[in-house]
């Protein structure tokens, strides 16, 4: 059996671009044929610290279509809330037979903490400010199936970059294939020290000049659950940052508009935008499925 | 010449008291407690029931640690007063100042003084730092006074410092007025809420919340203007950031009784070290940038940093094996002290050896005004260490003497230990 460590999902930044290029191709496959049942027997757990729909959904359906047997763990309805800890919750469900973990955290490096410890793959499904891989994956996938390549495509990432564990994956890997990345947002939120994370990364507080030639443009949610002590202008926000059909127009006309969710509509982009062509909004979570299962396959194991 | 009853000749060493400016070939003779006899290699007048071969040692004042977590009373499943004495014994420390934040907080003589009862089976010196305000709340002052006579070195509130201007003046006035130092652990904790490591590349690449260098200095600032009005003794605990040693070296410069200590994983490890989550490395103040650094090993070169204190901090494994921002800060630090000294600051950064003897015991030792402790002069108290500066050794930390084992150094190939460590004449750790 193939070292634990190396099926792990525990962040882009740790995982071979090799890795991510088969992990893509893996899951054009299973997005083209017809389910069976490769997960047959095979145990996987939710852990959930941390409130979730897409992911937990579409790595709960990723495991189940390949006839897997899941069960979710939620912090609030489970030991943890009488107390257990991470790692003795870890070993609980190890002990239980599990195959793999599913993890998400509110602490950055929660995976990373559980995986030192326990004998069976870990896949992070986000953790706190840190990463959140297989969203990263998925959104590589999006973009690959639209604009047919990754390579030195032109991305403006606009929000929230400081909170975000999406936005770190998504850096981490788009600069791996020579994307040119600006982020764009006020110094809190995109902080000029974001720039260190990756080769080919600017800052910009301006709005045009993020868009200005992108191919793809990312839009990030506020996260107002970890805004802790700032003090943000909602209607200053809006005014410089929020996505509208006329600032989107300054991108390359074939732009695509992603966004991971949950979209706050009227909040980081204009109320109709999410429903106008570019917008890829949907077809990510989509293909979120088809990416779950190739990261599932690949900790359980599992060639097809 | 009668021999002492309980005497000991340590022959053959080389002696460094920069306190009482000796250096050189001298033997040692220890009787009754005090050190009866410091002369040239076989000179020695009195005879000694016990003798010591000191050949190739370094034979120093015993070092006086400013910054202890010993955990007791309260939370004895971390450290109590014995074990931790036991590894500042190993670490050839002969007194060690124990921080107020115990459980409760030591606010008062009756905790002060049981500290230092010999039912606590301490090994080396304990000398109790209070709290400056009860229960360390930053509002009411405690009795420096009443705690002074009881025992009490210094006052502190560690790791919940003084931030009310008028609380901090007010503090200062009264250990001016009994003649000791009031020591602040500098942290605007208004800039580090959620706070995990040191703002920087390292911290958001991890996704951790930044504990700012302008949180450190902004309080050294303010408390340098503070003991200029009130012409009190500040002592700065664990200098972590060039900000405030540049107020340090302001407040020296105009000559207040300005001093500060530095601990040896700040003056050896970096923030970028914080790798893989691992809470070992996870202290308050946190690792800093290189240029931190580089200003911290400049202050122990030129004098601006005055002692070496550990911030010995232990933790039990199950409360650090946790999320890295549910982990309590700090590490263990007693037995690798003059280790990580000698291989960072002496071999690497050319230190010499008197000025780390100077760092650990004679600074120490006066700015807590341990009369007769920090030097070797005769009739001083025979508080004496004795090490091998060129002995290469890997520390394990599950020999360890403390109750915790929380340290980055596990497994570390250092240079320079300890062979016997004497508190009062008697032998407390021999390696």
């Amino acid at each position: 059996m193939q070292n634990k460590d190396k099926r792990s999902l525990l962040g882009i930044e740790l995982l071979p671009t090799e890795d991510i290029v088969s992990i893509l191709r893996l899951s054009r496959r299973f997005q083209r044929s017809r389910p069976k049942p490769l997960f047959k027997d095979k145990r996987i757990a939710l852990l959930f610290y941390e409130a979730s729909t897409r992911t937990r959904i579409s790595f709960e359906f990723a495991a189940k279509v390949l006839g897997a047997t899941t069960t979710l763990v939620h912090a609030s309805a489970s030991s943890i809330e009488k107390g257990e800890s991470l790692l003795d919750t870890g070993y609980t469900i190890t002990a239980l037979g599990a195959d793999v973990i599913i993890i998400r955290h509110p602490s950055s490096g929660a995976p990373h903490v559980l995986a030192k410890h326990v004998q069976i793959p870990v896949i992070n499904a986000g953790d706190g400010m840190h990463e959140h891989p297989s969203q990263a994956l998925l959104d590589a996938y999006t973009i690959q199936q639209r604009k047919k390549k990754l390579d030195g495509l032109r991305v403006a990432i606009v929000g929230d970059i400081f909170h975000s564990r999406v936005a770190r994956s998504e850096v981490l890997l788009l600069s791996r294939f020579g994307c040119r990345i600006c982020l764009c947002g006020p110094p809190e939120l995109a902080p000029e020290v974001a720039t260190t994370l990756a080769p080919g990364v600017t800052v910009t507080r301006n709005i045009g000049e993020a868009l200005r030639g992108a191919d793809v443009v990312m839009v990030l949610r506020i996260q107002k659950e970890r805004l802790a002590s700032l003090q943000l202008n909602v209607d200053e926000y809006i005014a410089n940052f929020q996505l509208t059909a006329e600032r989107l127009r300054m991108a390359k006309r074939d732009v695509i508009l992603m966004h991971p969710g949950p979209i706050i509509r009227g909040m980081e982009l204009s109320g109709d935008l999410a429903d106008m062509p570019q917008s890829t909004i949907l077809d990510q979570v989509h293909n979120g499925v088809a990416v779950r299962m190739a990261i599932l396959a690949r900790a359980l194991g599992i060639k097809i | 010449m009668k021999t002492a009853q309980n005497s000991l000749l340590i022959r053959g060493g080389t002696v460094i008291d920069p306190a009482g400016k000796v250096e050189g070939q001298f033997d040692v003779l220890i009787a009754d407690g005090l050190v009866a006899e410091v002369a040239p290699r076989g000179k020695v007048k009195g005879k000694a029931a016990d003798s010591i071969d000191a050949r190739n040692l370094i034979v120093a004042p015993g070092f006086v640690d400013l910054h202890v977590h010993l955990r007791e009373p309260g939370q004895t499943h971390k450290e109590t007063i014995a074990s931790g004495t036991a590894a500042a014994a190993a670490g050839g420390f002969t007194s060690v100042c124990a921080m107020p934040n115990t459980s409760p907080v030591n606010d008062s003589v009756e905790i002060t003084a049981w500290m230092q009862q010999a039912e606590r089976g301490a090994v080396v010196n304990v000398f109790p730092v209070a709290a400056a305000t009860i229960g360390s709340a930053g509002e009411k002052l405690a009795d420096y006074a009443a705690l002074r006579k009881a025992g009490a070195v210094a006052f502190t509130d560690d790791g919940r410092p003084v931030l009310n201007d008028s609380v901090m003046r007010e503090a200062l006035v009264q250990s001016a007025r009994i003649g000791v130092p009031l020591i602040q652990h500098a942290e605007d904790t208004r800039l580090t809420t959620g706070g995990q490591m040191n703002t920087g590349a390292t911290a958001f690449r991890l996704g951790l919340r930044g504990l700012p260098p302008e949180a450190e200095s902004k309080i050294v600032e303010r408390d340098v203007e503070l003991a200029k009005a009130t012409m009190a003794h500040l002592h700065v605990a664990h200098v972590s950031t060039a900000g405030a040693l540049k107020a340090i070296r302001r407040g020296k410069k105009d000559r207040l009784r300005v001093t500060c200590e530095v601990t040896p994983h700040h003056f050896t490890l970096l923030d970028e070290e914080v790798r893989d989550y691992d809470t070992r490395f996870k202290m308050n103040p946190p690792l800093r940038s290189g240029a931190d650094r580089e200003a911290i090993w400049a202050a122990l070169a030129d004098g601006a940093i005055d002692a070496i204190a550990t911030d010995h901090a232990p933790h039990a494994l199950h409360e650090k094996q946790v999320e890295f921002d549910r982990a309590p800060f700090g590490l263990i630090g007693l037995e690798t002290a003059l280790a990580l000294a000698i291989t960072v600051l002496h071999r690497r950064k050319e230190i010499p050896l008197r000025r780390i003897v100077e760092l650990l015991s004679s600074n120490p030792a006066r700015i807590v005004n341990l009369r007769g402790r920090g030097t070797l002069a005769v009739g001083s108290i025979a508080d004496v260490v004795l090490f091998d500066p060129r002995a290469r050794w890997t520390y394990d930390a599950r020999q360890t003497r403390s109750r915790s084992r929380n340290t980055p150094f596990d497994g570390w190939q250092l240079y320079g230990r300890i062979v016997a460590t004497i508190v009062g004449g008697r032998i407390v750790h021999r390696a």
